[in-house]
């Protein structure tokens, strides 16, 4: 009750505060005059007895300010405090300019990439329950996860105790008929419970019935979301409607969620039962499926792993002709969707955190600087009564204001720098994460980023205040006075200069190893001429060329065809382009060599006679296939030279027969030409050993056309798809591209330039940052040392002697940064080493560079204070102060 | 610049509103009074005199209003309210009881001594 009078008084006194002041004015000088009279009653002169008065009753400001803290709130002196630092910062507006603008960097920066790394790494699986998923694959030498066989999967499915559903999915296409034009179309096949263990449910029609995966099963299909939308209007109707799809008829049942998607089949826009085994299916020794489980409660990954390698060593017994040295994989789904982007996203993270480290660094010593010169100012203060306690207060709510105006600024730039970073992220990335286009500031991401301003808020507080309270007020008010602890402070704002320049540095070399990796991955050792040459992939189906005639019939067609555009030099088919993927292989057993069933994994490319030389392959020695090597003549190889490393060490290969895993007669060819290593994989893959045959003996419904050309290879494209088109519309004609941009687009290219253009980005700000931070020590040094230098000069010091002490006190600095950084560099490359690519992490020639700019860049900013201090007047600078 | 307590703590706001008992008087008047009655034993700084009046009308125990002196000067007059006489019976029992408490340590002392 009498708290609540109380407080209502006070709120009424609030809106009086002026009448307030006045009264407790009036009421301490009719006080004073009153004790005056005493005196002078005393027999005091009246002058006397005013001062004596005066004395008695002090600082009168500081009496009055009792008086009103009695009735004040709490929150009073607060808002008084804040609009002391707003006044503070409005007088200086460049600097509290400068301070917001870097502490929105350094905020914006890493809030953006924790916001990425949010969604990516915390985030990652867009289903219920995400942790129970599981990728499971199998398991050998070469392969640590390589694919599964369907046989395998049924009795893994039917066997495990772990699991409360296992499924598998793989990739296919169709042809679909979009007008007069057959469109190929990406589709993934999978077992009937996939949607259902992922726990995803069709916003159309139904999920996928048990047992309707089978065999025989009717045909029928789900659409993805945006599949609907483009090819069929996202019409209601279409559940129940029947399409062609490769000259099938296939029945809609369902159309999947907007916010579906699989990362490993992203493309897909079609989803179809696993139906008939497909090619190679009908044998156990087909690897050609992925499966995705759900762990039972409680169950842990590595249970799971056991229990399915138990089974897997029963199937190995059961069947050693294919499964001897088969096991089990499991790792947590998410590890497969983003387990190759973490190393790169935490890295990035880490390079954001050094940049906002530097910027909270730079503007404490921006802020210590400012304290210095505000010396006197504070002096002032605590003479005229403030308590040392309400001068931190100033001080920290000047830290707070800033950190406060500087994580404003930061969120809005964050939100500005996370669009501008979903929009640099490459578009193969950026498909298996649909999440990215609802990457914005969230819960997360905004407590983050307070996160980071309290951190700066300490940092910025904590700096001049800590100052302060090592300092008692006389030196400082007696100006000039330059006492220890000066000095002392002007050294912690040197110190932290060094760290800046060392942060720099390792960003800097960061950046300029991954450029440089990014440099050679585009010039990596091919083996063949990447330039001018123009690919495209075909799709001929079954239904239409189903006799073996038919197709070689096609491919010559095809040759002539688009020999003939101009502009062509020549055309060659291939079962698989180059630069793409170690994938694609079979196994081997070499007659007269110790063998134990083990899987001796080579690559498989089946090619027309022209494509070595349209590749300009080097052929190191026997000859290349001819028209001759077809179907009626003996099976003949081409090995690449890893293969014979390892498969013919120092033996010649040339005449030696190869053949399947039981010698097969059927399998067996000859050897009859080595080539050197044509890269299969992606660039940074180790070459592999690869076996050629004659694309004659094999004929696939999907091939590539590689095409040389004398002109620019990406403007053939559009007649090269014009011509194949006119062969016949039913082909499927796609992705047609170059293999320069096949090489610059590759998974591990993309992620290579994406994080060398951020992390160049972060060393760009970094330098500046690091380099303004230097200039800031030394100009305010010069400042400092004005009389000094003055005093020096009066004795007779040269104007370059004075010039070389100011850059010797950069250079100490930025020399020590430097070396101090270099060292650092190596041991932060060296944790980073997984995503370098033919640099090491001592990579001298990047770091001499670094090391260059860096000091160049501080010489050129401790230039301009050098030169100030050299033309300072002598006479000028003793007499002034 | 923190002044040196010269009254036993506490008691400041006691000793005012005693004083506000015969009339009404002036922040000065206070001051004056205290001293002269204690025969200026007991001083009453300025710096501690004013924030106590301001809580002493926040707590409702005076009231405040502008009067002319006696040489005609504009000044604020205190006067004790209903509130502040009951509180004043309060602080004096109170302060009585812990002065007899204290009494009877000290004696408890000497006899011991």
């Amino acid at each position: 009750m009498n708290a609540l009078v109380r407080w209502l008084r006070k709120t009424a006194l609030l809106f009086r505060r002026r009448n307030f002041d006045q009264d407790l004015q009036e009421e301490m000088a009719f006080h004073r005059e009153q004790t005056a009279k005493e005196f002078e009653a005393a027999g005091t002169t009246p002058e006397a007895a005013q001062y004596a008065a005066m004395r008695q009753f002090g600082n009168a400001t500081l009496l009055q300010e009792r008086s009103r803290e009695v009735v004040q709130f709490r929150v009073e002196t607060v808002v008084q405090d804040l609009r002391f630092a707003l006044r503070q910062l409005r007088r200086s507006p460049g600097l509290a300019f400068t301070a917001i603008l870097v502490l929105a960097l350094g905020i914006g920066a890493s809030t953006a990439i924790f916001a990425f790394v949010d969604a990516v790494l915390i985030r990652p699986l867009p289903y219920p329950s995400p942790n129970q998923l599981v990728d499971v694959d199998e398991s050998e030498a070469v392969f640590p996860r390589s694919n599964l066989s369907r046989d395998d999967y049924q009795d893994w499915k039917r066997l495990n105790t772990t699991l409360k559903s296992l499924e598998v999915y793989g990739g296919t296409g169709f042809l679909l008929r979009a007008g007069s034009l057959s469109e190929p179309v990406p589709a993934a096949r999978v077992s009937d419970g996939f949607f259902r263990t992922l726990g995803v449910t069709p916003i159309l029609g139904r999920d996928f019935r048990p047992g309707e995966d089978k065999p025989g099963q009717p045909k029928i299909v789900m659409l993805s979301y945006g599949t609907w939308m483009k090819r069929f209007g996202g019409r209601r109707e279409v559940i129940g409607e029947s399409i062609s799809l490769s000259g099938e008829a296939y029945s809609i049942v369902a159309v999947l969620p907007r916010g579906f998607s699989f990362a490993p089949r992203a493309s897909a826009e079609l989803w179809v039962p696993l139906l008939d085994k497909n090619g190679c299916e009908t044998r156990r020794s087909c690897h050609n499926l992925d499966g995705a489980g759900r762990l039972r409660d409680g169950v842990s990954v590595q249970a799971a792993l056991a229990d399915l390698n138990v089974i897997a060593a029963r199937l190995a017994l059961a069947y050693p002709g294919s499964n001897q040295g088969q096991s089990a994989s499991v790792v947590p789904l998410s590890e497969l969707f983003v387990g190759k982007l973490r190393p790169t996203l935490l890295m990035l993270l880490a390079g954001a955190g050094l940049l906002l480290l530097i910027a909270g660094v730079n503007v404490a010593s921006l802020l210590l600087v400012r304290a210095e010169s505000r010396r006197r100012e504070t002096a002032v203060r605590s003479a005229l009564g403030a308590t040392p306690a309400r001068l931190v207060r100033l001080f920290i709510t000047e830290g707070l204001l800033l950190a406060g105006l500087g994580c404003a600024a930061g969120m809005l730039s964050a939100v500005f720098m996370i669009s501008l970073l979903t929009r640099i992220v490459p578009k193969p990335m950026a498909q298996g994460m649909p999440f990215l286009d609802a990457l914005g500031l969230n819960l997360h991401t905004v407590l983050f980023a307070a996160g980071a301003a309290l951190l700066a808020a300490v940092l910025l507080a904590a700096t001049p205040a800590l100052r302060l309270a090592f300092r008692d007020v006389q030196p400082g008010l007696s100006d000039g006075g330059r006492g220890t602890a000066s000095r002392f402070w002007r050294r912690l704002g040197a110190n932290l200069v060094v760290v800046e320049l060392t942060l720099a540095v390792v960003l800097l070399a960061g950046a300029g190893l991954l450029a440089k990796s990014f440099y050679r991955m585009l010039h990596v050792e091919t083996g063949f001429d990447t330039s001018h040459l123009a690919t495209v992939w075909v799709m001929a189906p079954d239904s239409v060329y189903s006799k073996p005639e038919e197709k070689i019939t096609l491919y010559h067609q095809i040759l002539e065809k688009v020999s003939a555009i101009p502009g062509v030099q020549s055309a060659a088919i291939t079962s698989d382009l180059p630069l793409t993927c170690n994938c694609d292989t079979d196994w081997i057993r070499i007659p007269g060599k110790p063998f134990h069933g083990e899987h001796n994994e080579v690559l498989q490319r089946d090619v027309t006679p022209q494509y070595m030389s349209v590749l300009q392959a080097r052929l190191l020695r026997g000859r290349v296939f001819t028209e001759a090597d077809d179907a009626n003549h003996p099976q003949v190889t081409i090995l690449n030279q890893s293969m014979v490393e390892k498969y013919f060490p120092g033996e010649d290969p040339l005449g030696k027969m190869i053949g399947d895993g039981d010698l097969s007669p059927k399998s067996m060819r000859q050897v009859i030409g080595i080539i050197e290593d044509v890269r299969e994989g992606a660039p940074d893959d180790q070459p592999w050993p690869a076996e050629y045959f004659s694309i004659y003996h094999s004929l696939d419904p999907y091939f590539a056309i590689a095409v040389r050309t004398g002109q620019d290879e990406n403007a053939i494209l559009p007649g090269l798809v014009k011509t194949l088109r006119s062969i016949n519309p039913n082909l499927g004609v796609y992705g047609e591209s170059t293999m320069t941009t096949q090489l610059s687009s590759s998974q591990s290219a993309l992620l290579h330039r994406f994080a060398a253009w951020l992390v160049g980005g972060f060393a760009g700000l970094a330098l500046i940052l690091g380099v303004v931070g230097l200039y800031g020590v030394v100009a305010y040094s010069v400042s400092q040392r004005t009389r000094e230098i003055g005093v020096r000069m009066a004795l007779g010091a040269q104007r370059s002697s004075i010039h070389g002490l100011i850059l010797k006190e950069a250079g100490w600095l930025t020399a020590t940064g430097i070396i101090a950084g270099l060292a650092c560099s190596v041991a932060a490359a060296h944790l980073m080493r997984t995503l370098l690519f033919g640099v090491h992490a001592w990579d001298f020639t990047t770091l001499a560079a670094v090391a260059t700019v860096l000091g160049g860049a501080a010489l050129l900013a401790s230039l301009i204070p050098a030169r100030r201090a050299s033309s300072v007047n002598p006479a000028e600078a003793l007499s002034a102060e | 610049m923190a002044t040196k307590p010269e009254l036993m703590p506490g008691t400041l706001d006691m000793l005012i509103l005693k004083t506000l008992t015969r009339a009404p008087l002036h922040g000065y008047g206070i001051a004056h009074s205290i001293k002269r009655v204690s025969d200026s034993v007991l001083t009453v700084e300025e710096g501690s005199l004013y924030p106590a009046l301001q809580r002493l009308l926040l707590q409702g125990w005076v009231k405040a209003e502008w009067k002319k002196t006696e040489t005609n000067r504009r000044a604020r007059y205190y006067t004790l309210t209903a509130a502040g006489r009951k509180q004043l019976g309060i602080e004096v029992s109170d302060f009585q009881k812990m002065i007899a408490a204290i009494g009877r340590v000290l004696e408890d002392a000497q006899e011991n001594a």
